[in-house]
């Protein structure tokens, strides 16, 4: 998995940035009911997966962890002045990365006990997100066995 | 006591409705009738219904569990057999189809349960009755969580699954703090998708009647019926006025108000609850407890303002780190 753009960020952060999307993907692909139903929360130290809440709160801190490093990058990107050129396959890894972003924000506003939205947005939100992320992973996979795994041209890529 | 609840309830109700009649004259009116509500957001919970339920009132006639079927009846599920064997084999099968007059508990047929308990408090004996059905949260767990939009709390309040989207995971089951919504087997979305292998059925609960009713300013089949009047049902600030009002004129107790956060309905009985909590037959699955709830949402809502922090701090802190790394690297520079 490819890191984030900015040289800026502390190294230890950008070595836990696939780490973090795994967590991510993990507590999402938990919040289906499947972990148990495929016995995957038997094996040991993965109970936790087949518990609704615990795994909809760790994506929750996880989430909010994702977009504190996502607008980091951003701030140092734009405050360094260079935009970055991204490779074809960092665009569309990019345009992924923001939709289930937004989307996610947006299904955080719907929990939100003051907050009702219309069921028909509810619908495309929930859809959006989980599909935007789907296909998030398989491109990462796709590009990494292409050996495209990253994100912006060699010339700009900090150590 | 000298109350006329059934005429402040249709008062209430049909003032609750003007919202419902002015958007059924709107050019919304198809998405309005069909329950899905007006778009947009909105945070005006005084308009959500709330239904208030004296059970000292209630004797038991079941005339509610019956008007709900009758009127409920062309959405229950007709599942297709046999069903398709799933994948692990220890996936269970939920099956009512053939026993569709249960009513001693809720299932796909029976939205509406009577409960009964006989207790003593404070030297009187008691029998008392509960209906019980979905309690349409204000922050709803089973909408909140369901991964896949299937269910849903609509504009004005209501709580409902929408059968041709759900998967019949039961996660909304899993996640209410009652365990309404039950289970049917071999019928929805999951049969044209992977049947074997991803979901089981569709969940159905009480849905206010919102299709077959509410949506044309009529009452809720269980609340029309009932020759006690049991139920009142409007806005809800009107509805835990005049609850909590009928609890300090009887020195009664209240469910509902405060349990998983808030419910948009609202229990009144004149034992304490805790008391009917030990009485009422919740032991066997599916017959919904009596306990105090406290709100399944609540560490959720207040991990959400850190969600809603973090893009604003990473992006200061990024443009800081890397204002503080340029002047590094000049500062290097100059050396
Ligand atoms: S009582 Fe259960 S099913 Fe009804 S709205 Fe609340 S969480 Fe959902
Ligand atoms: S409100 Fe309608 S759907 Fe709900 S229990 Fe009463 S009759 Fe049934
Ligand atoms: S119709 Fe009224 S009195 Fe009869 S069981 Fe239902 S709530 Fe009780």
């Amino acid at each position: 998995m490819t890191r984030p753009t900015a040289a800026a960020m502390p190294s230890i952060l950008r070595r836990a940035f696939p780490w973090l999307v795994f967590l991510l993907a993990l507590t999402g692909m938990a919040q289906m009911p499947i972990m148990k139903r495929y016995s995957i929360s038997d094996l040991p130290g993965l109970g936790w997966l087949a518990d609704f809440f615990t795994t909809h709160l760790v994506h929750y801190a996880l989430g909010a962890l994702f977009l504190f490093l996502l607008s980091w990058a951003l701030g140092a990107t734009l405050r360094s002045g260079v935009l970055p050129r991204l490779t074809v396959s960092g665009m569309l890894r990019a345009g992924l990365i923001a939709v289930v972003a937004v989307t996610g924000i947006l299904r955080v506003i719907k929990n939100d006990p003051g907050v009702t939205l219309d069921p028909y947005f509810v619908l495309a939100i929930d859809w959006v997100h989980m599909i935007a992320a789907f296909l998030w992973g398989l491109a990462a996979i796709a590009f990494r066995l292409a050996r495209r795994g990253a994100y912006t041209h060699r010339s700009q890529r900090g150590g | 006591m000298s109350d006329p609840p059934r005429k402040l309830s249709r008062r209430a109700f049909l003032g609750g409705l003007a919202l419902g009649a002015a958007s059924a004259a709107a050019p919304g009116a198809a998405r309005a009738s069909d329950g899905y509500g007006k778009g947009g957001v909105h945070g005006r919970r005084a308009e959500e219904l709330c239904a208030f339920l004296d059970i000292s009132r209630c004797i038991n006639c079941q005339q509610c569990v019956y008007a709900c079927r009758e009127t409920n009846g062309h959405k229950f599920p007709e599942p297709k057999k046999p069903f398709p064997k799933m994948y692990p084999n220890k996936v269970p099968v939920e099956d009512w189809s053939e026993r569709r007059n249960v009513t001693d508990r809720l299932t796909p047929y029976n939205w509406l349960s009577i409960q009964t308990a006989e207790v003593e408090w404070q030297g009187k004996e008691y029998r008392l009755h509960i209906p019980r059905r979905c309690l349409h949260c204000q922050n709803p767990p089973c909408a909140n969580l369901c991964p896949f939009g299937a269910a849903r709390k609509l504009e004005n309040g209501i709580v409902r699954i929408e059968s041709g989207l759900c998967m019949g995971g039961a996660k909304c089951r899993a996640v209410c703090p009652w365990q309404i919504p039950q289970r049917q087997t071999g019928v929805g979305l999951y049969l044209s998708l992977m049947p074997r292998f991803a979901g089981n059925g569709v969940m159905y609960k009480c849905d206010r009647c919102f299709d077959t009713k509410v949506a044309k300013g009529e009452l809720p089949a269980c609340v029309e019926v009932c020759p006690e009047s049991v139920q009142s049902i409007g806005p809800r600030e009107e509805i835990v006025a005049l609850a909590k009002r009928r609890a300090g004129e009887t020195g009664g107790f209240l469910y509902g108000l405060e349990d998983n956060g808030g419910t948009n309905t609202i229990y009144l009985s004149p034992v304490p609850w805790e008391v009917l909590n030990e009485a009422v037959d919740s032991r066997g699955k599916h017959k919904p407890d009596l306990a105090a709830k406290p709100n399944v949402m609540a560490n959720e809502e207040n991990l959400a303002s850190a969600v809603f922090a973090a893009p604003v701090a990473g992006l200061a802190a990024g443009v800081f780190a890397a204002a503080k790394s340029i002047r590094d690297r000049k500062g290097g520079a100059d050396d």
